[in-house]
């Protein structure tokens, strides 16, 4: 039998980021209702002073939370390289 | 019920793919049950895209050995947490294959020996995490790589098993379904576990972008369709107390949530139109028999 035990949230070092082809960007309609926060598969998201943070190391770019923002406060761009 | 402020117990940096519901449902599965939580996962995409040696999204502890003995793992953890006198929710998170499939024995034996786990199983409908193989989850019609639509076959012949009627007929504690289209309910839900000595199942569907050939930012309008035509009820039964089922104001046809989704591709057109008939007669079911 082999085991194997490791630390928690290592998987911070691997920036999944680099993945993306399209860019949430956030605009002025957002008040920070957190309908994205709790829709984002790759926790990157925060809620900070009544506004949505995307941390752009970590997000692939999905394109959830512009779908599920009712108020159009997401709106993707396409990725320059 | 009181949940800590938009608490994550998923780290990014994770390897699923983009808009994965099985990665949402962990988020919201995690936040629910707190830090004092101790998870064991069978193999499947969960377990693999979480926990590349060295780079564990887990905050909580978690445990992995093998596809078929998530339960098996679970109970022995339980007795130790047991004999220590040590409080902490021991929770199973596996797929549906290594739920409805190849764990369903060790399952059993969890609930027969009532002990105290709760067993989560996240519902993709299929084998993801080696290519999108049909397991007794996968629903009547859909096509997989081992039910594929072509002109010999409408795909997947047989229904889906009903997994929550099994586990009811183990006189469980608690047994529910759950979306993470409503993350409110499935939180609910799945705090709820907390407060109740015994086993629990909790089924959540999770739409999966790659297997179901969906867009990435569809996974919760996908999500919310399965619940709006019917095709999947959103229940819960709490022991001794009377089925608490999602209501639907206004549903949709089938065919809204078909149509979406490559794996049906098949049924919208030609001569297996009427699988899709068939499809929507298994939601007109499901709304008389559940009261949607
Ligand atoms: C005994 C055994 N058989 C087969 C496999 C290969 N295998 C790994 S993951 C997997 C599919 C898991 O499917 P599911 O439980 O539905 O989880 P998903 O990948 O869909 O999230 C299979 C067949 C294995 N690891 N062990
Ligand atoms: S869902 Fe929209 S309005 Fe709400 S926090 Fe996110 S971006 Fe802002
Ligand atoms: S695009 Fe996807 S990964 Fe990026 S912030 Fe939005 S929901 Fe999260
Ligand atoms: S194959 Fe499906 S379930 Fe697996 S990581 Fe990708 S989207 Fe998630
Ligand atoms: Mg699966």
């Amino acid at each position: 039998m082999i085991g194997a035990v490791c630390k928690a949230a290592g998987s911070l070092q691997y920036k999944t980021g680099t993945w993306r082809d399209n860019r949430p960007e956030v605009n002025d309609n957002c008040n920070g209702c957190g309908i994205c926060e709790t829709f984002c598969p790759d926790s990157c998201i925060t809620i900070e002073n009544k506004k949505c943070i995307i941390d752009y190391d970590y997000c692939k770019g999905c394109g959830i939370c512009a779908n599920e923002c009712v108020r159009k406060a997401i709106v993707m761009r396409e990725e320059r390289k | 019920m009181v949940l800590a402020e938009r608490e994550n117990l998923l780290a990014a940096g994770h390897r699923a793919c983009p808009g994965c519901g099985a990665a949402i449902a962990l988020r919201q599965i995690l936040r629910a049950l707190g830090r004092d939580t101790i998870v064991v996962s069978a193999t499947g995409c969960v377990e693999t895209f979480t926990s590349p040696y060295g780079m564990s999204a887990w905050e909580v502890p978690w445990i992995h050995s093998l596809f078929e003995n998530s339960a098996s793992v679970a109970s022995g953890v339980q007795a130790a947490l047991e004999f220590l006198q040590e409080k902490s929710s021991v929770v199973v998170i596996s797929g549906d294959g290594g739920t409805f499939d190849i764990g369903m024995g060790a399952m059993s034996g969890m609930f027969e020996r009532k002990q105290n786990i709760t067993y989560i199983c996240y519902d993709n409908e299929a084998y993801m995490n080696t290519g999108v193989q049909g397991s007794s989850a996968t629903p009547y019609g859909s096509s997989t790589t081992t039910t594929p639509a072509g002109r010999a076959s409408f795909g997947k012949i047989q229904h889906k098993k009903d997994m929550p009627a099994i586990a009811l007929a183990h006189d469980v504690d608690y047994v529910a379904t759950a979306s993470i289209a409503y993350p409110q309910d499935l939180m609910k839900k799945v705090a709820k576990t907390k407060e109740i000595y015994g086993p629990k199942y909790i089924q959540v569907h999770t739409p999966c972008t790659i297997g179901w050939g969906f867009d990435s930012s569809k996974t919760i309008e996908i999500g919310k369709l399965a619940v709006e035509t019917g095709l999947v009820p959103i229940y819960e039964v709490e022991k001794g107390k009377p089925m608490v089922v999602k209501k639907v104001k206004n549903k949709k046809p089938v065919m809204e949530y078909l149509k979406f989704q490559n794996r049906y591709r098949h049924l919208l057109k030609g001569e297996q139109k009427d699988i899709a008939d068939q499809i929507q007669a298994i939601c007109d079911k499901n709304i008389e028999r559940f009261g949607i």
